[in-house]
């Protein structure tokens, strides 16, 4: 249940005495590692006690112990509690963390990350550069001493704002009448832009190849994106090409940073629950769901069951929506371009009814409060539900998979191709779909069941070859499940109360942390909250699946061609919002 | 002139060629053309775009207003519609897409994002509103706004081009027509305007006195 994560199973503070410290903070679990054997625990942490899967990793600015902090989640993919350790360094620059990236290859985003937006350096890191900034922004910017320039004050009332109402616009305060801040003394006319060298130094070349009887073949460096209509959003990749098939590949990634972690340390903790909507767009109540769990783990409160339901429910609807929107845009990337996605977003449509019918809009849902939802379903909205999933959904489901499965295009495309083998899949810590459909049965509905998941009957979908055929054939299986787990939940639904807690404009979240984490569409979505007991999150760090997945593109596409590297992207099912956030 | 007037000219048509002919001016034929067949630039940046690409779909069916063929490439686009928010690193591109795109062109902010920066706004890496830098024709409003909104807007555009008239038009004016171009912002520290770089040096130099007074 939702205490699982908590419980500690293992000892490191016994196995590595004097290495290893229980950490003792009111509110916090977990470990903290000497900086010097951090490789060594790290290490012990994956082979002896069998934490194969690194999912998040980030930093924390603890301004007035004066020590930055790396926190780390390690868990099982045969499921279970997770481990939480953590590495406090000295706050003075430079800040140097080993790099954990030969132990789990997975941690290179969410390390480039933490360097980017905590100027904490990851010493062995072989390609350490700005991810969501880009090369040469000034300062660090989720740095607690690091000011936006829009800044007003830390933490949200903003007291110009509120109880009186007053407005004032942003630019006026701001000495350039916008959104920006440069160093003294900066001068625009003297200033060299970056080339970016760096990314292009970083990409694979193999320049010893005049093998005999080849051809004498010269490499090109493509970038594709970020205005690129495969690249699903704003995705930038730089790619080394030989012909057709790809040598070196690096994804460039920010175009849609859009500051959640620090707008969300500024907000209360009700006001970031539609910016979490905005994370991945198709699946806003998600994404809800992902951080009121959280938020709720360390409130320690019960949800009403009448709201577990309704979660589960919205939750599953908004799977099943986004698995047919992920078939209608795979199928635009192989060129079929729009005829499956209208039948997708036919059915869309139709879920995107009930959520506009239960939360008033149709993509932003807002629709999770602490304790529950915010509104009653009512009954003739569950008598549309019920039409949808009990005849609907479930037709329409098998008349996708008829006209398309067979087509011969599409499996020519999708048999045998970007095979991903389990192992790497885990080493690359993706998750979701794409680490179902590699043979490794983790679906965090099972594995680490939250919510009322145990509670219904249902098999976690499987594939096991690993290719984009059996990736997209998961998504199937997956709407099924789904289907089924709704089927029960309608089924089920209790009268009564939606929501266990007094409707409050702000909650009292006793101090600690709490790693909260869902199987969202795409993948693990989790949510790291540390509280220090004021109305506003002292840290909030959101760990996107989208993000984390494509860690594995480099490795998975190389030698392929160009034109599959497409189809790829639209396999791994990467929303901007949610990558860049 | 108004559809009144242009439906009941001063014209004497012999009765045998009324129903075979028909009286317009230049004006209205020009505009008419170029107002059903509004082709947006392939180009999303955030939410929105989802919003965009359901206005496309069956039940919305943005076709019926001649602007659903998207086009990738900005030289074969007649208006960008800017979908989702705009940060500071993807900015220099969208200017670069828009000084590609060819005379007649449009700009539509969709969305509070696009419009002024929207839920988004106080963070570091956004910029707050497109129209900072380029000349909006269209503000929609919305987080995002449903696909009847975006018609809504688009129909306001086409309602714009029918007000355009030929003798007239920017793109026609030799003397005065610059091509529309936008320097390319160019990212340093921050986001560098080029249009204002002695402005941006002076406050940077007297940054220092004003915190210290």
């Amino acid at each position: 249940m939702a205490t699982a994560t908590q419980t500690q199973t293992v000892d490191l503070a016994a196995r590595f005495p004097g290495m290893v410290s229980a950490d003792t903070r009111p509110g916090y679990t977990g470990f903290i590692v000497n900086k010097d054997n951090l490789i060594e625990v790290a290490t012990a942490v994956r082979d002896e006690f069998g934490f194969d899967l690194m999912t998040a990793v980030t930093g924390v600015d603890y301004i007035a112990e004066n020590k930055m902090e790396v926190v780390y989640h390690a868990f099982k993919t045969t499921g279970g509690a997770g481990l939480v350790f953590k590495v406090q360094v000295e706050r003075v620059d430079p800040i140097e963390v080993p790099s954990l990236i030969n132990i789990w290859p997975g941690v290179d985003f969410q390390e480039r990350e933490a360097w980017d937006l905590y100027g904490i350096k990851f010493t062995g890191h072989p390609d350490l550069r700005r991810i969501l900034m880009w090369e040469g922004f000034e300062g660090h910017p989720l740095r607690k001493d690091w000011k936006e320039p829009f800044y007003e004050e830390d933490v949200k009332p903003y007291k110009s704002r509120w109880p009186e109402g007053n407005h004032t616009y942003a630019e006026e305060k701001n000495p350039y009448r916008d959104n920006l801040n440069f160093p003294e003394g900066f001068d625009p006319e003297k200033f060299t832009v970056d080339k970016e060298e760096d990314l292009y130094l970083s990409l694979e070349r193999d320049t010893a190849k005049d093998v005999d009887g080849s051809m004498k073949t010269e490499h090109i460096v493509v970038n594709m994106g970020p205005h690129h209509p495969s690249t699903h959003g704003v995705l930038r990749v730089a790619v080394t090409l030989d012909g057709e098939t790809i040598i070196g590949l690096k994804p460039v990634m920010g175009y849609l940073h859009r500051n959640h972690d620090k707008i969300g340390e500024r907000n209360t903790y009700l006001q970031i629950i539609p910016y979490t909507d905005r994370l991945d767009y198709f699946n806003s109540m998600s994404n809800n769901f992902g951080y009121v769990t959280t938020i709720e783990k360390l409130m320690k409160i019960q949800v009403a069951e009448r709201a577990e339901y309704i979660r589960v429910i919205m939750a599953e609807l908004s799977r099943v929506q986004n698995h047919l929107i992920f078939i209608g845009m795979l199928m635009n990337d192989l060129g079929t371009m729009y005829t499956p996605s209208l039948y997708a977003f036919e059915e869309r449509e139709l879920v995107l009814d009930i959520f506009e019918a239960v939360s008033g809009t149709r993509m932003m849902c807002n629709y999770f409060r602490f304790g529950g939802v915010v509104r009653d379903i009512p009954d003739y909205v569950l008598q549309k539900i019920k039409d949808l999933v009990f005849e609907r959904l479930p037709a329409k489901t098998d008349e996708m998979e008829r006209f398309l499965n067979e087509n011969e295009v599409l499996v020519a495309r999708l048999k045998g191709i970007h095979v991903l083998n389990a192992e790497d899949a885990i080493k690359y810590s993706v998750t979701g779909p794409v680490l179902r459909a590699t043979g490794v049965p983790y679906d965090l509905r099972r594995a680490d069941p939250y919510s009322i998941y145990d509670r219904f009957d249902f098999d976690v979908a499987v594939r096991h070859n690993g290719d984009m055929m059996d990736n997209y054939l998961i998504r199937f299986d997956e709407i099924r499940q789904s289907l089924r787990i709704l089927e029960q939940a309608l089924k089920q639904i209790p009268q009564g109360p939606i929501n266990s807690q007094k409707a409050a404009y702000q909650v009292r979240v006793p101090a600690g942390e709490a790693y909260g984490r869902i199987e969202s569409p795409k993948g693990e979505l989790g949510f790291y909250v540390v509280s220090n007991g004021k109305p506003n999150p002292y840290r909030y760090h959101v760990r996107p699946a989208s993000f984390v997945n494509l860690t594995a593109v480099e490795s998975m596409c190389k030698g392929s061609k160009i034109a599959d590297f497409v189809a790829l992207l639209a396999m791994l099912d990467i929303v901007m919002g949610e990558l860049d956030r | 002139m108004d559809n009144e007037k242009l439906s009941l000219p001063n014209y004497n048509i012999p009765q045998d060629i009324e129903n075979v002919v028909a009286i317009t001016t230049l004006d209205r034929l020009y505009n008419w053309g170029r107002r059903s067949s509004v082709w947006p630039l392939m180009f999303g940046l955030a939410c929105c775009a989802i919003e965009m690409i359901a206005a496309q779909t069956a039940r919305y069916d943005m076709a019926r207003f001649g602007m659903e063929v998207m086009r990738p490439t900005p030289r074969q686009a007649d208006m960008m519609l800017v979908s989702g928010t705009v940060t500071k690193k993807m900015l220099p591109s969208i200017i670069r897409l828009y000084n590609q795109m060819p005379e007649p062109k449009y700009v539509v902010a969709m969305g509070a994002c696009a419009s002024s920066g929207g839920p988004f706004k106080e963070g570091y890496n956004v910029v707050a509103g497109i129209d900072k830098f380029l000349p909006v024709d269209v503000y929609i409003p919305g987080c995002p706004p449903t696909p009847q909104a975006l018609i809504a807007g688009m129909i306001k555009l086409q309602e714009k081009i029918d007000k355009e008239s030929i003798s007239k038009v920017r793109w026609y004016n030799k003397e005065k027509f610059d091509g529309n171009y936008v320097p390319m912002p160019l990212l340093g520290p921050d986001l560098i305007d080029v249009r204002r770089n002695t402005e941006i040096r002076d406050i940077a130099a007297k940054k220092t006195t004003q915190e210290s007074a």
